[in-house]
């Protein structure tokens, strides 16, 4: 089949050489798998020969991560989850967890952030936002961190957001829930940090993902595949939090000095 | 996942103590009996067996289940009552030793038997009939034991004692699980007039030497624990450090009050004030090799010398009886992944062959390059219970190292030492084993013993519910 867009006609960038992590350390959940960040790590992950457990809500964009990891070394299995139903997680992992043969990474990437209008206060939806955003990374945070205590070995990963650093006008509740996130898994690292289970928080700034599609004035915008490259790399290098791409840090150390008399006459 | 009264299992990594095996299962945490009542439903409607943990204390995998579920009951710990009068405790069964020592210390008691580390519920003390340093004087746990309750998988729960279900009380304790659960233990505690002992260290140049000091002490001392040097051969074999300890009379300690308080029994947390015991391991693990324990071995084996040469000393009772908690996770210094990690293969002897197995085992240690890091060595009594280990005669524990390049090597060896204990009418002891198979079963326990042990197992347990990996090992062929 010819190629139909430049995209395509482009060569493809090699299959990603097998990482120095041993066969048997190659398994993974990634829930959140359908699109943006969360399809990017799982795609890269079976790249690199992992067995991956992807989860979303959207069935027929899973088929296509399947589909299109065919060709790599690593194996997909695709589940329906949706990221609300915190109750059905402690089954579905036990389940996942027996069908991968194990566990060595968790990956957390769900999150939603529904527009807020400057004049709204909508509790629905507000409590939407933490179910996805907070309940739900509580709910497959906890068991994959008792799991990893109990083997003393393992990686969680939690895609939060540079939002997280200052309450904003926009969404309140979105920066909300990203605090909270940084915080819980702040606190699971420390906890975490004596069996040697690592946790590593990934604060990305604006990519080109349907989250951002239709916001105006973006910039330093990064494709998903860079954003999934460089959160892999900084969970393996042990990085605690890292904003992706790294020149957010700067932003966020900005953004956090601004006193709040100022930072409230700003329009973001 | 979750049954009817919201009692949940964890999916977890259930592993030896000795970290040497592992797996996978569902853990479920009972609160009351019928809490475990419920966790044997939930077993049977997943299809599934259960296993019997307490804190996992156990070296190898007899309270692991890679088949099925776990029942840990160390979240059922009430201390239900204790008698100051007589001592006597009634335990929920998954009280710590270290809970219970805990409460009745300042009260002027101490338990009469406990493990060297404190951390074993009752409940997995009890089914493994857990020693200690006094074995040769006061017996095992079970011996401790008046009366306990036994929910067996069934559902029923019956009442054991030496008067009552002696049949159950006698083969359940020792029974590593497979007859049911331990929901309460009653149990004979020791009135302690001080919360000191008194101490007195034998360096001797040779086994010999510490069989025949332990044997000419043991009707006077209350308790006697051997250190072997396990690196040192030729005529040096066996050398090492008898502890010799006895309790204070009455009169004897000027102010009991306040060596009997939590405050003066619980040791720092820090060395010097400085460095957390906490972190000890990771300076261990830079001498966990066999150039760094050979010399650790020697280093000690000099200070024991020194310490005999002095007077005896006061030693706390927690600081004597927990010596393996005087570094929190020293195992760790073994390795914390992959398996890596420790086997203890302890051989218990008759006195008559004791001697020269012990010394043909060293030998062989030695010459296969298998030195244990540490080796311990005791005097035991025999008891009533079904399968207990216990012998008139020996026992040496031997700690191996286990890494994934020389396992393999490493039960092959123990294998070997195997063959040379049930040569010598040795026996094992299911609390530390990961090594025997199921001939070697056969051969070590009492014919007549073991086929009343199984005929009450299908009794109580016809379907075969209650299975561990230690019980699919040793005693399914």
């Amino acid at each position: 089949m010819p190629p139909s867009t430049a995209e395509e006609a482009r060569p493809k960038a090699p299959v990603p050489r097998l990482s120095g992590v041993p066969a048997h350390k190659r398994r993974a959940i990634v829930v959140g798998a359908s699109s943006g960040i969360g399809a990017a790590i799982a795609k890269r992950l079976a790249g690199e020969g992992y067995r991956v457990a992807a989860l979303a809500r959207r069935e027929e964009q899973l088929e296509e991560l399947r589909a299109s990891c065919a060709s790599l070394p690593g194996e997909v299995i695709v589940r329906r989850h949706d990221a609300h139903d915190a109750d059905e997680v402690p089954a579905l992992f036990e389940e996942l967890v027996r069908e991968l043969g194990g566990l060595d990474l968790l990956v957390y990437a769900p999150g939603i952030m529904p527009k807020i209008g400057a004049t709204e206060y909508d509790t629905e939806k507000d409590l939407d936002i933490l179910a996805v955003n907070v309940a739900g990374c509580a709910a497959w945070c906890n068991p994959a961190a008792n799991l990893f205590r109990t083997q003393r070995d393992g990686t969680i990963i939690g895609i939060s957001s540079i939002a997280g650093d200052r309450g904003r006008k926009g969404n309140p509740m979105y920066c909300t829930s990203k605090a909270a996130m940084n915080t819980y898994l702040e606190a699971l690292r420390n906890r975490l940090s004596e069996v040697d289970v690592h946790v590593c928080t990934i604060r990305p700034g604006y990519v080109d993902t349907a989250m951002t599609q239709g916001l105006e004035g973006l910039f330093w915008v990064i494709s998903p595949e860079e954003a999934a490259r460089q959160t892999l790399a900084a969970a393996r290098n042990r990085v605690n939090v890292r904003y992706v791409p790294l020149r957010w840090m700067w932003v966020g150390l900005v953004l956090r000095l601004i006193p709040s008399f100022v930072f409230r006459k700003l329009s973001f | 996942m979750s049954s009817r009264n919201g009692l949940v299992g964890k999916y977890e990594y259930v592993e030896a103590w000795g970290m040497a095996d592992g797996a996978h299962s569902r853990v479920f945490r009972p609160r009351s009996v019928e809490e475990i009542r419920t966790v044997y439903e939930q077993a049977e409607r997943d299809g599934v067996t259960l296993g019997l943990r307490g804190t996992g204390n156990s070296y190898g995998d007899a309270s692991m289940n890679s088949e099925g579920h776990v029942l840990d009951i160390s979240t059922m710990d009430a201390i239900l009552d204790f008698d100051t009068e007589t001592g006597i405790a009634d335990l929920e069964a998954g009280v710590t030793i270290e809970k219970l020592w805990k409460y009745i210390v300042p009260l002027g008691f101490w338990p009469r038997v406990v493990s060297g580390t404190a951390f074993p519920t009752l409940a997995g003390a009890a089914a493994m009939n857990i020693h200690g340093k006094n074995n040769y004087a006061v017996g095992t746990l079970g011996d401790a034991i008046l009366e306990l309750d036994l929910v067996l998988p069934s559902g029923e729960l019956r009442t054991c004692s030496r008067d009552e279900n002696a049949d159950l009380f006698h083969a359940a304790i020792g029974g590593f699980g497979m007859l049911g659960c331990f929901s309460r233990i009653k149990l004979q505690t020791k009135r302690v007039y001080s919360g000191d002992l008194y101490v007195y260290a034998f360096a001797n140049r040779n086994l010999r030497e510490m069989m025949d000091y332990m044997e000419a002490n043991r009707a006077t001392a209350d308790y006697l624990v051997g250190w072997i040097d396990c690196f040192a051969g030729g005529d040096q074999a066996g050398r090492g450090l008898v502890h010799d300890a006895r309790y204070l009379e009455p009169g004897e300690d000027p102010d009991p009050a306040s060596t009997l308080s939590l405050d003066h029994q619980i040791l720092p947390s820090k060395i010097f004030g400085l460095y957390p015991k906490s972190e000890m391991w990771r300076l261990m693990r830079l001498l966990c090799n066999d150039p760094g324990m050979r010399f650790v071995n020697f280093a000690k084996y000099v200070a024991g010398r020194l310490e005999a040469m002095g007077p005896p000393k006061k030693w706390r009772h927690a600081e004597f009886a927990f010596l393996l908690d005087f570094v929190p996770n020293w195992k760790w210094a073994y390795g914390r992944t992959d398996r890596r990690g420790l086997i203890q293969h302890q051989i218990f002897l008759p006195k008559e062959t004791a001697y020269d197995a012990y010394l043909e085992v060293m030998a062989h240690n030695r010459k296969q390059g298998f030195v244990p890091y540490l080796g311990v060595f005791k005097r035991h009594r025999p008891d009533p219970f079904w399968l207990t280990h216990a012998v008139d005669g020996w026992s040496m524990a031997q700690d191996f190292r286990v890494t994934p390049s020389n396992r393999e090597a490493l039960w092959k060896h123990c294998a070997e030492v195997t063959e040379i204990v049930l040569e010598a009418g040795g026996k094992f002891y299911f609390a530390k084993d990961l090594v025997i198979g199921h001939q070697d079963m056969l051969r070590a326990f009492p014919p007549d013993r073991l086929a009343d042990f199984l005929a009450l197992k299908r009794e109580v347990d016809p379907e075969c519910r209650l299975q561990t990996d230690l019980w699919r090992r040793v005693f399914v062929e």
